[in-house]
């Protein structure tokens, strides 16, 4: 169990973290989402005792993290996947770790089998992808056995079947009890992975809450309807039916109808009464990103890629979101 | 023709918007002045002291020449900058793609080195030879003097030639820290040192640096195979070699 | 359009890539996926000519590379983020590349604005965080305004502001008509912008289909029906030979259905239907399938977790370790 509570971070006049009040807890794997600049990473650094809070407490199963009996084996992190001395080898690296926590050798060759750099053990660990870089940052982080996990975008750099993989490692990680705090940028994995959502915005609480909570509140959800193939007349028929009927309706490139504002139910009983039959009704959610939009849009103080000079030369410009460039995003730069 | 002049705008480009390589060709100018004024000022106070068991007559141009020991080691690392920043910042790969004939690449980094390392070269030899000349005192020389001129030149020429030797050999090495781990102890100890000792004096006579610094000195020692400006071509052919084994590499291997 | 004939790589004794033979055509994006060493950056260097093919040939257009004259104008790439000399600001380090093809100075400026990085225009390179780079490389390859783009993983970094922002881009572009050949290890991210897709596994062409083709073939496909009238529609579809498996929620799935089918049996009957979804796999599913064989870094012990059942299959072996050996921990608790 991680706990914020009135957690701040001034640098001079800046706020990075703002009044933050969150509880972590164990057998879930928590997503921690903000923009770049919204205070993650210093918010990650105060619970690991990086950084000092300027006012408020964060603790981990009551202490903060200086404090922790046995930090080495109660708490296990990933922040960044290169901060290994290149000329090291991948076990030598994770050798020294396990001595400073205390923690048995053979637990070693145990999590280098765990991350799959068994093979590669011996190779100096500068020689590594971003990818296998990434495995030995997990596998730092699992040595101790903890029970609480904090991973900072830990699919950086892997191939489908890594991500696959670290998606399985945090739900069964979670599922084993254990304290999962993920902070990533990519929101259709963290849909795929995260139970409870944290999103903090220039520095303050946003949402704390379960996802699916989480959809149903920043978002509305809609049906893809299809009428058979070929068929214009009833697919017509059944757009102005709905539309009449309360609903939006929007055609999908293939020939489907996407619509919302009503529910399945009262879309298949009009489609009966009007004789339109149905190839297709199924429910949609929309998407984890939609959401997230949709909450932190207001919080991205301004926008570049400003269309007003170049929109009628560049027409991606004019692309539906131009970039965010929050100034605060620059200060996560590795200076 | 064109393309061309595109590479060398854009090569030029690279070089002066980079801190390094602006700081280590103004470093090559302090340094040379700097340190032959040094050896010119103390001469003339030790004179008798310092050519006692001199076996030519005292060279004054040359002698205003004696911060080029040090001075060619910030020309060296220009032109190892030039090059080896590409492979450093992973830069090559753009630069390839963008101009994709890559002998003109080559040829247009090399041709700015060219022309900036020859108008830093001349501009360091003339300043080191007048103001070392003025600080000689009566040991002085001018340019009209026999064979001053030709020193005064090939000092110049000199430096440019050894940038663009380390500019072919950074492209045949491909990494910026092994040309330099390769040439400064090359140019700096190995050389001299091998100049020194006998038998293999014969040797290293033919070296880039020995070779072209005979151009420097006014008087040649009498057992010179060569004469200064054989010298300086001999200095020039290991130029050629350079960048032709630096163009062969950059052609055949993949970036 | 990018075409390859029979391409081939070979370092030494291994075939980085075999025979390579495919075309990438303007107007949709390509997603170009494999798994780490499946051969894609080798592939995409021998594009751009910067690898040489060890036989067969690249040609964009019918030319060869080398032959492009001011190739940036033709074919803009992002092949590696941080390719910048660090000491350089960004606006010299597009300023030379423009330069290099004869690019208007003013356009520097324009691509800056665009990604969003006007305001640190004139910062040395070297002190940008990895999403900044990124937009660098964005920037690098819109310069000349290309007919043809290729990105080699732009999201790594961004913020999911910038994920969006990225995504619109290169579907803008391929409606505008360019080609736009995008690699990626993200599945979901890949889910939503290709819209055909390149697979190679071992330097071998594995598929190079539409994306809902290659879902299509590489999943099993399930239909969901719901309906208040069980019974009815258990009879009509008995009728058609057609065996229903009731689900945990009510609802029934048909495996290898055809939704349109049912949606006809259904509707002939007079059934009301509540729910009619296919059920697609998703991308990353029919990738995992495709590439099961072909994945160099196998994480977990043997046998290999993922082979054959990346779907339904238990936990990875590590996990079942854990699990007991949490069990035991437990255990030792509870006495």
């Amino acid at each position: 169990m991680i706990e914020a509570r009135g957690l701040t971070k001034r640098y001079g006049p800046h706020t990075a973290v703002d009044q933050l009040t969150f509880q972590v807890r164990p057998g879930v794997v928590t997503g921690f989402l903000g923009p770049n600049g919204s205070g993650k990473s210093t918010t990650m650094r105060m619970i690991l005792g990086l950084d000092d809070p300027t006012s408020g407490t964060v603790t981990i199963g009551g202490y903060p993290y200086r404090r922790l009996p046995n930090a080495g084996r109660t708490v296990g992190a990933l922040l960044d996947a290169k901060a290994v001395h290149g000329g090291r080898s991948a076990r030598s690296h994770l050798l020294s770790l396990a001595q400073l926590a205390g923690v048995p050798r053979q637990r070693v060759d145990h999590v280098l089998d765990v991350v799959g750099l068994r093979d590669v053990a011996r190779r100096r660990a500068g020689e590594f992808s971003l990818g296998m870089g990434q495995r030995l940052g997990i596998a730092g982080a699992l040595l101790g056995d903890p029970e609480v996990l904090l991973f900072d975008e830990p699919v950086n750099g892997l191939d489908p079947e890594g991500i696959l993989w670290v998606r399985t490692l945090m739900k069964g990680l979670a599922a084993e009890g254990r304290t999962v705090f993920v902070s990533s940028h990519l929101m259709s994995e963290m849909a795929l992975t995260a139970d409870h959502l944290v999103v903090i915005g220039q520095g303050r609480l946003l949402a704390d809450m379960g996802v699916r909570e989480f959809l149903d509140r920043h978002s509305t959800g809609f049906a893809r309807v299809r009428t058979p193939d070929g068929a214009g007349e009833q697919r017509r028929l059944l757009a102005k039916v709905l539309t009449d009927a309360g609903a939006r309706t929007e055609p999908e490139p293939d020939g489907a109808l996407k619509v919302s504002g009503l529910p399945l139910p009262r879309i298949s009983d009009l489609a009966h009464q009007h004789d339109v039959r149905l190839h297709e009704l199924s429910p949609h959610q929309a998407s984890l990103e939609e959401a997230y939009m949709r909450l932190t849009q207001s919080e991205v103080t301004y926008r570049s890629g400003v269309p007003a000079a170049g929109a009628a030369e560049e027409p991606w410009g004019t692309a539906p979101h131009p970039y965010g460039t929050a100034p605060g995003g620059f200060g996560e730069s590795e200076v | 023709m064109a393309a061309a002049a595109a590479a060398l705008r854009s090569e030029w480009t690279k070089i002066r918007t980079v801190r390094s390589t602006v700081v280590t060709l103004a470093a090559a100018f302090v340094v040379t002045v700097g340190l032959s004024a040094l050896l010119c000022l103390l001469t003339n106070h030790n004179f008798s002291e310092a050519t006692r068991n001199a076996t030519t007559p005292f060279d004054a141009t040359a002698t205003s020449f004696g911060g080029i020991i040090l001075g060619q080691l910030a020309v060296i690392v220009f032109g190892v900058l030039v090059m080896g920043n590409e492979y450093s910042s992973g830069m090559i790969r753009l630069s390839l793609a963008a101009v994709p004939r890559r002998g003109v690449l080559l040829a247009a980094k090399a041709s700015v080195v060219l022309v900036l390392a020859l108008v830093v070269g001349l501009l360091t030899s003339f300043v080191s030879f007048l103001l070392g000349q003025a600080l000689l005192g009566s040991h002085s020389t001018t340019l009209g003097a026999p064979h001053v001129l030709r020193a005064v030149l090939g000092a110049g020429f000199y430096m440019t030639l050894l940038c663009l030797f380390s500019v072919g050999v950074t492209a045949m090495l491909r990494n910026q820290t092994l040309s330099l781990g390769i040439l400064m102890p090359f140019f700096f100890l190995v050389s001299p040192i091998l100049s020194a000792v006998p038998k293999v004096k014969t040797v290293a006579r033919y070296f880039p640096d020995t070779a072209g610094r005979a151009v420097i000195s006014v008087y040649q020692p009498a057992d010179a195979p060569y004469g200064p400006w054989t010298g300086l071509g001999i200095c020039a052919l290991w130029v050629v070699a350079a960048l032709l084994g630096g163009w062969l590499v950059l052609d055949r291997r993949d970036a | 359009m990018i075409e390859l004939h029979e391409l081939t790589k070979r370092y030494g004794d291994k075939l980085a890539v075999d025979r390579l033979s495919f075309a990438i055509p303007p107007g949709v994006v390509t997603g170009f996926l494999g798994p780490n060493g499946a051969g894609k950056s080798t592939t995409m260097r021998m594009i751009l000519d910067l690898d040489r093919p060890t036989s067969g040939r690249v040609t964009i257009d019918g030319k060869h590379y080398a032959q492009l004259r001011e190739p940036v104008k033709y074919i803009g790439a992002l092949l590696e983020a941080k390719a910048a000399h660090p000491g350089r600001s960004a606006y010299h380090h597009l300023l030379w590349l423009a330069q290099s093809n004869r690019i208007p100075a003013r356009r520097v400026d324009e691509v800056l604005t665009l990604v969003g990085l006007q305001e640190v225009a004139r910062k040395r390179s070297g002190g940008f965080s990895l999403g900044m780079g990124q937009r660098l490389g964005i920037a690098a390859a819109l310069l000349g305004d290309p007919r043809i783009v290729m990105f080699d993983e732009p999201v790594n970094g961004l913020d999911p502001e910038g994920i969006l922002w990225v995504r619109n881009l290169m579907k803008g572009l391929a409606a505008e008509g360019r080609t736009v050949f995008v690699s990626s290890h993200l599945m979901s991210e890949m889910a939503l912008t290709a819209d055909h897709l390149v697979v190679i596994g071992r330097g071998k062409l594995l598929a190079d289909l539409p994306m809902t083709e290659f879902i299509d073939r590489n999943s099993r496909s399930t239909v969901r029906v719901r309906t208040p009238a069980p019974e009815a529609l258990l009879d009509a579809l008995a009728r058609a030979d057609v065996v229903p498996r009731r689900a945990d929620d009510g609802a029934f799935e048909v495996d290898g259905g055809d939704a349109a089918q049912i949606g006809e049996l259904a509707s002939a009957a007079g059934v009301t239907l509540h729910e009619l979804s296919p059920q697609r796999a998703s991308l990353e599913e029919a990738f995992m399938r495709m590439t099961a064989e072909s994945v160099e870094y196998q994480a977990g012990a043997e046998p290999p977790p993922y082979g054959g059942e990346p779907l339904t299959g238990p936990p990875p072996a590590w996990g079942a370790d854990w699990q007991e050996r949490w069990g035991t921990k437990q255990k030792k608790r509870e006495s």
